[in-house]
């Protein structure tokens, strides 16, 4: 639920980082912390556990300067990844104006993947939206691990286990090298960014 | 979906916020909305705060705690305060989707605040209405 500001002319724009446990949210916002650093004027807010898990939500602020003459605030927010954070997560998600998804590369997480997305599509239906008319976007990460001799699954099955149905981009990446974390971003901003523009501007 | 405000009614907001509470020697306050978005904010100049990173986290606080009172059997907690050694906080709802957030010393009394609050949040009630009826 973007708010627009016709004083200021500001708007404030809400995207959401979703996805299992472990998967790499935060790292993703770590990484736009530091290789945007420029552009972000506070501290990165993180809410964790003693063992370095998010527990509510991890928070960054980042200006993309103006479009159609308003500066635009985007607001990122990661959610807990693990299953028992459910009532988190739906806070969270609430008023989102575009989600990335963030799914583990790795074989081993497969049904992961697929549970967090169900669980993303029921929490969207709690406040009457959905992954057909939301603007989001996929992100296949640890793609690194490859070298490393892990087992991880090829872009085709993720591909099908979730992103058949929507058709929605995706980015192959690593979070934790940087590899396209900044395109996510980017695509996810001007999916969005368009949608509210659509509906204002 | 997005709402607006224009430079009136937004002017109308910090007319109220302003008199009812800046001049009665509030620090600071803010108005916000549930996903964490900032309607307008305004301090008396002595100090200033992350208050995006505040937002974020008092809209999450307070989902949270809403999420307490159902499970106590409680609607919801319509308020909540934070003291500390300097700065107190105090939350208040205005309704399902906006919440003013005030931040004061130890000079003004909670009940005092509370009145003045309480007095602000009918004025805002009605500034308010019109969009949570048609846009939200």
């Amino acid at each position: 639920m973007a708010f627009v500001n016709l004083k200021n002319k500001l708007i404030q724009v809400k995207i959401v980082y979703y996805g299992p446990g472990r998967g790499g949210k935060t790292t993703n916002l770590e990484y736009i912390n530091r290789r945007f650093a420029q552009r972000i004027q506070s501290e990165m807010v993180t809410v964790k556990t003693h063992g370095d898990r998010t527990l509510f939500f991890d928070f960054l602020p980042f200006d993309i300067g103006l479009v159609n003459g308003f500066q635009i605030k985007i607001q990122l927010y990661t959610v807990p990844g693990q299953v028992k954070y459910d009532a988190t997560r739906r806070l969270v998600l609430r008023g989102v104006d575009g989600i990335v998804f963030v799914a583990d590369g790795m074989t081993l997480r497969r049904e992961n993947n697929i549970e967090s997305l169900r669980n993303l599509q029921e929490n969207l239906a709690s406040y009457k939206k959905n992954l057909r008319t939301l603007p989001w976007v996929l992100q296949y990460n640890k793609m690194d691990l490859k070298q490393q001799g892990i087992a991880m699954m090829p872009i085709e099955t993720l591909e099908q286990d979730l992103n058949q149905e929507f058709r929605r981009p995706y980015y192959p990446a690593s979070a934790l090298e940087g590899t396209n974390v900044a395109a996510t971003l980017k695509k996810i901003i001007s999916l969005t960014v368009e949608s509210i523009r659509k509906e204002f501007l | 979906m997005s709402y607006t405000l224009d430079q009136k009614q937004l002017d109308k907001i910090e007319d109220v916020l302003k008199t009812e509470l800046i001049d009665n020697g509030v620090r600071c306050v803010f108005l916000i909305d549930m996903a964490g978005n900032i309607i307008t904010n305004l301090d008396n100049g002595e100090k200033q705060h992350d208050i995006y990173s505040l937002a974020a986290l008092a809209a999450g606080n307070f989902g949270a705690v809403s999420a307490m009172a159902k499970i106590i059997g409680e609607n919801e907690f319509s308020l909540l305060f934070h003291k500390g050694k300097k700065e107190n906080i105090h939350f208040n709802k205005i309704s399902s989707e906006f919440l003013l957030i005030t931040i004061f010393g130890n000079d003004i009394s909670l009940g005092f605040l509370r009145m003045k609050v309480s007095e602000s949040v009918e004025h805002l009630k009605g500034l308010l209405e019109p969009l949570s009826r048609d846009q939200l």
